[in-house]
């Protein structure tokens, strides 16, 4: 049932060197740079999104993930969640508003795979990017690169899938939209949506807590990902797979990785689901065709590589 | 029959620098100013598993036995400044600066 989580609200990622992660995210990508911060934390965001910003870089010597927000209705839907989320078992702290750019505050809690959650109800909504508020046109002039449209999920491995999937239904009511399920019928891979898309979020089963596999952003249709295909060998940006298709989720797909090593997604189409949609499954023996729905296989450092 | 051989034919650009990079009994040239794994994975050789390629992932660490090189910036989490210390580095960080001997490390 859903809880009033909406939407995959941003995410913090760790760089190793920020203005090469600029030429990649902002000039790249297509993203838009809108802010940076007094601790050096650069924010970007989709032209498609209304809240101002949805990525944020922050430079390290360890790339990786640091946190997601999920954007939630309102302020008595976060503290009603917050509640639930102690009752539940979770050890929650929270950050006041403010801490990040233009956001109201946050609550924080790790989840059973090890990674850094949090929710919020507020953040300046400053349209989307180069569009009028009143008839409006279809796409802004002065994109770049991909012309990514949004932040749109992220796939994170981690122990404790099951237990991580119960924590998403049952406090945060997301509803388990396509998992991979092992012979002896544990779930290995849990893709799980708080909206209509096909995936909001998803966890695959490894031993290291905490680790990201990757972060997806949305083009428009197949034609622009053979573009996208085309800008990585331009730009010589190391390409892991792709174009192809997914078996999950049916969306068609490139991998590549940032100049830090973080992977990175760029997808387009796919499925859709609604909550009472019961989930689609895929077999673990048959790994191969649910990722690469062309090429039937994984190559080996597939699930290896994780940031 | 002959299998095909899975190695691409490729064709060095004529005058470039490079340097002769030996791991674990495997050899090839790379070119001055390209990182090892670059130059093994332009070259078709199979001899280090080749990931993220931005010093982020650690699965193509090696140790450097013999040689000069610089590096690129590397995750602290996979090479610390005690491993760097030691000739431990990331292949596709790796600048030759001489010849080199290279042993892959495992995790």
């Amino acid at each position: 049932m859903r809880k009033g989580v909406i939407r995959p609200g941003h995410i913090q990622l760790r760089v190793m060197d920020m203005e090469e992660a600029l030429k990649h995210y902002r000039d790249l990508i297509g993203l838009i740079e809108v802010n940076r911060d007094d601790k050096g934390r650069v924010y970007l965001k989709g032209w498609t999104e209304v809240d101002k910003y949805s990525l944020v870089l922050v430079e390290s010597d360890t790339p990786g993930l640091d946190f997601i927000g999920f954007k939630v209705l309102n302020d008595d839907v976060l503290n009603g969640l917050k509640n639930d989320l102690i009752e539940y078992g979770c050890e929650v702290s929270e950050f006041p508003a403010g801490e990040l750019d233009s956001c109201g505050r946050r609550v924080s809690f790790v989840a059973p795979s090890g990674h850094t959650f949090e929710l919020f109800a507020d953040k300046e909504q400053t349209g989307k990017w180069g569009l009028a508020d009143i008839n409006p046109d279809p796409w802004p002039l002065n994109l770049t690169g991909m012309k990514a449209e949004r932040f749109d999920h992220c796939l994170l491995m981690g122990p404790n899938v099951p237990a991580t999937q119960a924590l998403f239904e049952q406090v945060l009511g997301f509803g388990l939209s396509e998992q991979v399920v092992a012979p002896d019928n544990t779930v290995v891979a849990a893709f799980m949506s708080c909206s209509l898309k096909a995936h909001d979020i998803a966890f695959v089963d490894c031993p290291d807590p905490g680790k990201l596999h990757h972060v997806s952003f949305l083009l428009e249709t197949w034609q622009d990902l053979l573009k996208a295909a085309d800008l990585l060998t331009m730009t010589e940006t190391t390409k892991d797979v792709g174009p192809t298709r997914h078996g999950l989720t049916s969306g068609q797909t490139i991998y590549f990785f940032d100049p830090s090593g973080n992977r990175n997604e760029v997808f387009c189409g796919g499925d859709y689901y609604y909550p009472d949609h019961p989930p689609v499954t895929w077999k673990a023996e048959d790994l191969g065709k649910a990722i690469f729905y062309h090429e039937l296989y994984i190559h080996p450092t597939y699930l290896e590589v994780l940031t | 029959m002959q299998p095909f051989s899975h190695r691409p034919v490729v064709f060095l650009k004529e005058n470039t620098m490079s340097y002769h990079i030996t791991i674990d009994g495997e050899h090839f040239n790379c070119p001055k100013g390209q990182t090892v794994l670059i130059a093994m994975r332009t070259l078709g050789v199979d001899c280090l598993p080749v990931g993220c390629c931005a010093g982020g992932c650690g699965v193509c660490k090696v140790i450097v036995l013999e040689g000069d090189y610089a590096t690129k910036v590397m995750s602290r989490a996979k090479v610390s400044i005690e491993d760097e210390a030691k000739g431990i580095a990331l292949a596709c960080r790796i600048l030759p600066e001489s010849d080199l001997t290279i042993c892959r490390v495992k995790d």
